[in-house]
């Protein structure tokens, strides 16, 4: 069992120059502290661990997660996606992502157009854009932006599609718990907390999606709240 | 049959090799006491005949009636180097330019050196760029192309581009300086909407061909059918599959209805399998059609479901077939009367089960062309083995494509399909699981194969059967598929996988490798070894600085080397682009403000005749 384990450590995707593990592990040790660059955000891979020691800990916990894989194959593992693999196109992804919604649901009326929509997160050196008529719920939203950006976390919020704003302290515990959370600009030009109105409002009203820190997004909430208790 | 570029767009490579002199012009410039003579004098002495009583124009007409039957670009190329007469000439008579890397030159040289050029085909953005591995907006633009070429090139006719930026406003410039444009082709590109094809459909009046292949096309709410003006149109070929909105059918129809040399047409899928069905008994000419969907509304509009075998049957002439979109499975018999002529089908984007799939398939006895998806399983791979056996090109898809998804093909269909179409010539092939024996029977049942792309999806992933690396499979491939020019390995593969390919894969000119490899070795292998190698795309492989020098003396041969997430670092990139002054040296997605940061994420490197891009985003250096 060693043996193809080793094996799997050479092969092993790791950050800095080529060498020795331990060589290996100092250079990507280096690299801990400063900017992120473009993969490392996005590549999931590196954000296994919750701590930010992303490549060093890769080394040392990718073998035994192979291990896993093995000893367990009914429990799927938590093997993350990587970026652009398998080498499926986008173009392909999206068409076979919206006939899955189809087969499920009724129909989408062929109504109106795409929504497409920037999508933006702090700390990501890139935009996406989404059409949020590819989507039928906060859910929907969420998952997508997850595998989009992988690196953030959704806590509990993506599940529960609408908030309840009324609740201050339900949005603040929500904004402390998670590492971001998702803001909109609305057709007003006003950045608002995503769930505050039913989906398909939301997808008239969105002009551009913000991922921001759960931190940042406290001062929003007031405001959000503020805006929910004019309209209705 | 000639491959036609535009049935299948899905990373169909262009099959002209690379323009080495070839046997025929190095014959001719021994005559000349030297091959880049640059006086009329020693021109002439070119010609082998008598040509001293001749002047220059008059042997220059002569050439140029000769030349004008040269269609491929690597004849030209050639003809080209013989010597400035041949130069000359020969950049008079070029009709259709190929340009592969649009930043490999810049539109003004374009139009100076060729200047009656007809017909532009182009290509943008790296083919990582389609896997998320490049930020958008990262250039590609078609903006200083049209216009450069508006002004060089009033008689434009064709305009094929691939994966590049393409603005509304570009569009409309283009539909307004060409009188006589003719073909316009967009393959995987993005930056335009409907309104933009709408000014195209309206002012193009000689318009034969509009393909809009897998492009990202934003809807503005244009009813762009509506926009091709009254009368008989010249349309030939009309393709719109990746239009995500809705359209106007009765003026599809109509326009249909009015286009007789109209050949090929694919719908997108919001045009219904009863709307579909209309427009088949109107144009039973058709020899190549995308369907729409293919399903219906739970609450069909007449009482009577409409036959649509019959309108299948009326179409004796399709013999290419795509589409079905939303397939609903019942429906998928009525194509049946078309099987047996079908040379091409399209079945990639229908998620098709075996016993669905082999009635179907039992009927297609000329099949050359075949994609679709893993979800036929291996079964019905063996129903193509058991009865396609003129079949050329396979391509099947994931249904699935996570790394952990089940797989339902393997190394069964593959085996099968070498056994069954020993004349297979291209493959790409998604699976799970896969054994080396299975590969190895390819390589030595298909030996026209010229394309060979296996991507099994779980990194690293051995031979399922004896756990060893897939080293042997992808070696016997190179070794006994004398003709390969495309390969893209996956698996788990060490440095002898590499050493192969070095030593046998010498007519290599793309190659894509992703999580393979030991060491600077293996790349050094390739570098040294595949002289033809002309693409070279690399992800997540463990290949340094080291491997990175070994290729100095390749780069100004090649038309770009890709590498993302490989150990390289900063300095040896710069010293490449020292080293190598006409190589464009692009460093994606890295801080430039942050000095201590040596790694590079993405090195994206290319010959260039006039230096470094002027558009360069900020997220992208040039060393």
């Amino acid at each position: 069992m060693m043996a193809p384990l080793m094996n799997l450590k050479e092969t092993e995707l790791c950050l800095g120059l080529p060498g020795g593990a331990e060589a290996m592990e100092s250079s990507a040790k280096s690299c801990i502290g400063n900017k992120r660059g473009f993969s490392e955000t996005v590549d999931l891979k590196l954000n296994l661990h919750s701590n930010k020691q992303g490549p060093v800990d890769l080394n040392v916990a990718g073998a035994p997660k192979e291990k896993t894989l093995i000893k367990d194959p009914a429990k799927p593992p938590a093997k993350a996606q990587v970026v652009g693999w398998p080498p499926v196109r986008n173009y392909r992804k999206n068409v076979m992502a919206n006939q899955k919604n189809s087969e499920t649901e009724e129909a989408m009326s062929g109504g109106g157009g795409g929504a497409f929509v920037k999508v933006s997160m702090d700390g990501a050196p890139y935009l996406r854009k989404v059409d949020l008529k590819m989507y039928k719920s906060y859910k929907d939203l969420s998952d997508a932006l997850a595998k989009m950006f992988s690196s953030f976390t959704m806590g509990s919020y993506g599940a529960q599609g609408m908030i309840d704003f009324m609740n201050e302290s339900k949005v603040m515990d929500l904004l402390n718990s998670s590492e971001y959370v998702q803001s909109y600009e609305d057709k007003d030009g006003d950045w608002m907390l995503v769930g505050d109105v039913p989906w398909p409002m939301f997808v008239e009203s969105c002009k551009r999606l913000r991922l921001m820190k759960g931190s940042e997004a406290i001062g929003l909430a007031p405001r959000a709240m503020e805006k929910r208790k004019n309209r209705s | 049959m000639t491959q036609d570029r535009t049935e299948m767009s899905e990373d169909d490579d262009d099959n002209s090799q690379s323009p080495p002199l070839d046997l025929r012009s190095a014959a001719i410039a021994d005559h000349c006491s030297s091959s880049s003579s640059s006086t009329p004098n020693k021109s002439r002495n070119c010609m082998a005949l008598n040509s001293q009583t001749f002047p220059d124009h008059v042997l220059e007409n002569v050439l140029e009636n000769v030349l004008q039957f040269l269609d491929s670009r690597c004849d030209r190329n050639a003809a080209s180097l013989v010597c400035k007469s041949w130069w000359r000439v020969e950049a008079l008579t070029r009709s259709e330019v190929f340009i592969g890397n649009c930043y490999a030159l810049s539109p003004t040289r374009l139009t100076q050196r060729f200047k009656r050029v007809k017909s532009l085909l182009l290509k943008g953005k790296p083919r990582f760029a389609d896997f998320n591995l490049m930020p958008p907006d990262w250039g590609a633009n078609f903006a200083p192309w049209v216009s450069t070429m508006a002004k060089a090139y009033p008689w434009l006719e064709k305009v094929d581009l691939k994966r590049m930026f393409v603005t509304d406003d570009d569009l409309a410039l283009l539909a307004d300086s060409f009188p006589g444009f003719k073909e316009l082709i967009l393959v995987c590109c993005e930056g335009f909407g409907t309104s933009g094809i709408a000014i195209v459909a309206n002012k193009c009046r000689k318009l034969k061909v509009l393909d809009l292949i897998e492009s990202e096309v934003t809807d503005d709410g244009v009813d762009w059918i509506s926009c091709f003006p009254e009368g008989v149109t010249s349309l030939e070929s009309l393709a719109f599959d990746c239009v995500e909105a809705p359209i106007n059918f009765e003026a599809l129809e109509g326009l249909v209805g009015r286009s007789p040399f109209l050949k090929k047409l694919r719908l997108n899928r919001l045009v219904s399998l009863e709307e579909l069905h209309r427009l088949l008994l109107g144009a039973p000419q058709l020899t190549s059609l995308g369907t729409g969907s293919f399903s219906h509304d739970n609450a069909p509009q007449s009482e009577q479901e409409p036959d649509y075998a019959a309108a299948f049957r009326a179409c004796k002439s399709v013999v290419c077939l795509s589409g079905f979109r939303d397939l609903m499975p019942e429906y998928l018999p009525s194509i049946l009367p078309v099987c047996s002529n079908l040379t091409s089908l399209n079945f990639s984007y229908a998620n098709i089960s075996p016993d669905m799939f082999k009635p179907i398939i039992h009927n297609c006895h000329r099949l050359q062309v075949f994609w679709a998806l893993d979800s036929i399983c291996d079964e019905g791979l063996q129903a193509v083995a058991a009865t396609c056996k003129e079949l050329r090109e396979l391509r099947i898809f994931p249904f699935d494509p996570r790394e952990e998804s089940e797989g339902p093909v393997s190394e069964l269909g593959l085996q099968a399909i070498s056994e069954g179409c020993r004349n297979l010539e291209s493959i790409l092939y998604f699976c799970q699981r896969m054994t080396n024996a299975a590969v190895i029977a390819m390589s030595e049942n298909c030996p026209e194969l010229t394309v060979f792309r296996l991507c099994i999806m779980g990194r690293h992933r051995p031979d399922h059967v004896t756990g060893k690396p897939m080293d042997e499979g992808f070696g016997a491939i190179v070794k006994n598929c004398k003709k390969l020019t495309r390969l893209a390995i996956s698996g788990l593969l060490t440095d002898q996988a590499f050493r192969y390919m070095g030593e046998h894969g010498k007519l290599i000119r793309t190659l894509s490798v992703a999580f393979a490899g030991d060491s600077d070795m293996a790349l050094r292998h390739v570098l040294e070894g595949c002289p033809r190698l002309q693409k070279l795309e690399i992800r997540d492989s463990p290949f340094g600085d080291v491997a990175l020098r070994c290729g100095m003396h390749r780069y100004y041969n090649m038309r770009f080397v890709w590498m993302s997430a490989c150990p390289l670092s900063k300095g040896c990139c710069k010293d490449v682009a020292r080293a190598m002054p006409n190589l464009v040296v692009e460093v994606i997605g890295s801080d430039d403000d942050d000095d201590n940061r040596d790694y590079v994420e993405t090195l994206y490197m290319y010959r260039s005749l006039d230096g470094p891009r002027n558009d360069v985003p900020k997220f992208v250096t040039i060393l």
